[in-house]
């Protein structure tokens, strides 16, 4: 049964919350007009908000100049690839837990959950050495490998709780229609965990696209996702904010999309099941 | 219901997972500590030799050490604070009946996927700057000096920042959780007469304890490890103003190539999480079993 409110009560919470959500979101709307503005309005004092001459001249700029589209294809690269590999990993893993749990299975979680709290730097000094000597240093494939294994345990928990959601009587249903562990597989299991392992993915491809300490610290030029790109621009080179923000607004926009989409499964990945 | 035969079978499919872990916790811990008793510098070459405790000596004897800690201790408390009593206001805000929920919704969510380095020269460059930021313009409409924000105050600049970034996670788990409060016993307590206050006191906040702590221990554990927030603003500047714990070592190690030192204060550090993930744990493992 819904509370009844007065429409003056509604109005003025949504006037409230409007105002506080356009200033929480201001500053990515300020990124994004300034990447439409010139040089000169972009700096302008008192700032221009909408009336300027709008233009694509950044975004052409940044292109050329800077080989966006490899670090673009980097992020694309290392965000997909650490999520599949440890989706590949983690699969079988929560499988497992999930449907033939056994005494020490929450010691298991738990004990995943636990490596998460190493910091990183702790293993700073060797992991680069490490790179350094066997060539990983600057390449996708390293970076691949050291986020797949700081997300694993993220990713085996979100989808040890979707499988756990998925009920152990419709396995008995089936075998009791006569069905092999291999139909059971495809044709029951499968489809109910899909919603789950989709959502897995998007939210880790979320984190991996933003994670700045290992992308940062071992990459150069070569392997530098759009984290370490953009860094790039805290030189001097940032002070032209017109090219700075076209080049942030397309670094976040694909991320802001795909986000929007995963906000329930957010709460549920980034909270390890504890809150739904 | 579990046969021997499934048994062994997902012991075999949890191995991959458990084994890749365990690797990477051991192997390079080991040699964090390893190198943390040797003078060992990437810059001078000759042998390795065996240093005792003298690089922890040194590493705990800086005076940069007292302030890094110090710093990470207040930039941690500080978000936390911020995006806690924050999160808690907002989320009671917006789970309130409005026209356009979905859309303000949308907004506040928006800075979490932000990646760090792209939020923190926003900021710095675009909102900070004493020049040509909107802060300075603010300050001077309102006939204000402007304020150098970054030189003058770094470590509550990089606060503001983050806060900035954690937020929305802090509001929209809070708002989850406000949904799923049961509306009845609400409106029994409004029929009996419970004030807003009361109700907010007796009835909100011991509902939401369970997942303000989530958001405490989640976020304490991405929290201790803030970088890029730094290196692209500061530089853990000036001075060592705006050093903390995980910047200190990243300049020791690669940019001093001091591997010893460097590691040795990795491990101090990540003794240091140790200790706040023991007193996390037991406090969400409390909360979780109720």
């Amino acid at each position: 049964m819904a509370r009844r409110v007065t429409p003056a009560r509604k109005a003025t919470v949504t006037a409230a919350a409007w105002a506080l959500g356009l200033l929480i979101f201001f500053p990515i709307l300020w990124t994004i007009l300034t990447s439409f503005k010139s040089e000169g309005d972009a700096v302008a004092i008192p700032p221009k908000f909408l009336f300027f001459d709008w233009t694509l001249e950044n975004y052409a700029v940044v292109n050329q100049r800077s080989d966006y589209l490899l670090h673009f294809w980097n992020s694309v690269v290392i965000s997909f690839g650490s999520t599949f590999a440890g989706l590949l990993i983690a699969i079988p893993a929560a499988w497992a837990m999930a449907f033939v749990p056994g005494r020490k299975t929450k010691d298991v979680l738990m004990w995943m959950l636990s490596t998460k709290m190493m910091p990183s730097v702790g293993v700073l000094v060797p992991i680069y050495l490490l790179f350094r000597n066997t060539g990983l240093l600057d390449t996708r494939i390293g970076l691949v490998i050291i986020l797949t294994l700081i997300d694993l345990p993220i990713i085996v928990w979100m989808l040890y709780t979707y499988f756990k959601e998925i009920p152990g009587e419709i396995l008995e249903a089936a075998r009791m229609d006569g069905a092999g562990l291999r139909d059971e597989i495809i044709h029951v299991l499968t489809p109910m965990a899909v919603p789950g392992i989709a959502s897995t993915l998007l939210l880790n491809v979320i984190l991996a696209w933003n994670e700045a300490f290992w992308t940062l610290n071992l990459t150069a030029a070569k392997a530098a996702p759009l984290t370490a790109f953009i860094a790039s621009y805290s030189s001097p080179e940032g002070l032209f904010y017109a090219k700075l923000s076209a080049a942030s607004t397309m670094a976040i926009a694909p991320i802001l999309i795909l986000g929007w989409f995963s906000q329930k499964q957010l709460v549920r990945g980034l909270t390890f099941g504890a809150v739904k | 219901m579990a046969t021997q035969h499934s048994r062994s079978a997902a012991r075999l499919m949890i191995s991959p997972a458990v084994l890749l872990l365990l690797g990477w916790m051991i192997v390079p811990l080991a040699m964090t500590v390893w190198f943390s008793f040797l003078n060992y510098n990437l810059l001078q070459p000759g042998p390795r030799t065996f240093a005792g405790f003298s690089n922890y000596y040194y590493f705990l004897t800086d005076p940069a050490f007292f302030t890094a800690i110090w710093n990470t201790l207040v930039l941690v408390l500080g978000v936390l604070a911020i995006t806690t009593v924050g999160g808690v206001l907002l989320a009671l805000l917006l789970d309130q009946p409005m026209w356009g929920q979905g859309i303000v919704r949308i907004l506040v969510i928006a800075p979490f996927f932000v990646m760090p380095t792209v939020s923190a020269l926003v900021w710095k460059n675009m909102f900070m700057n004493p020049v040509n930021g909107i802060f300075a313009w603010i300050a001077e409409a309102l006939g204000l000096q402007p304020f150098d924000f970054l030189s003058q105050a770094p470590l509550f600049s990089i606060i503001l920042i983050v806060a900035w970034q954690w937020l929305p996670f802090a509001t929209l788990i809070l708002l989850t959780a406000l949904q799923s409060l049961d509306s009845e016993q609400m409106e029994a307590a409004e029929m009996d007469g419970a004030s807003a206050l009361a109700r907010f006191f007796y009835i909100t906040i011991p509902h939401l304890t369970r997942s303000i702590t989530v958001v405490i221990l989640i976020q304490t554990i991405f929290l201790l490890g803030v970088f890029a927030e730094i290196l692209v603003t500061t530089n853990g500047g000036p001075g060592t103003a705006s050093t903390n714990l995980t910047y200190l070592v990243y300049g020791q190690s690669l940019l001093q190539y001091d591997v010893g030192g460097g590691s040795a204060g990795g491990i101090v550090a990540v003794i240091l999480a140790n200790i706040v993930a023991i007193f996390l744990m037991r406090m969400i493992g409390k909360n979780l079993e109720n």
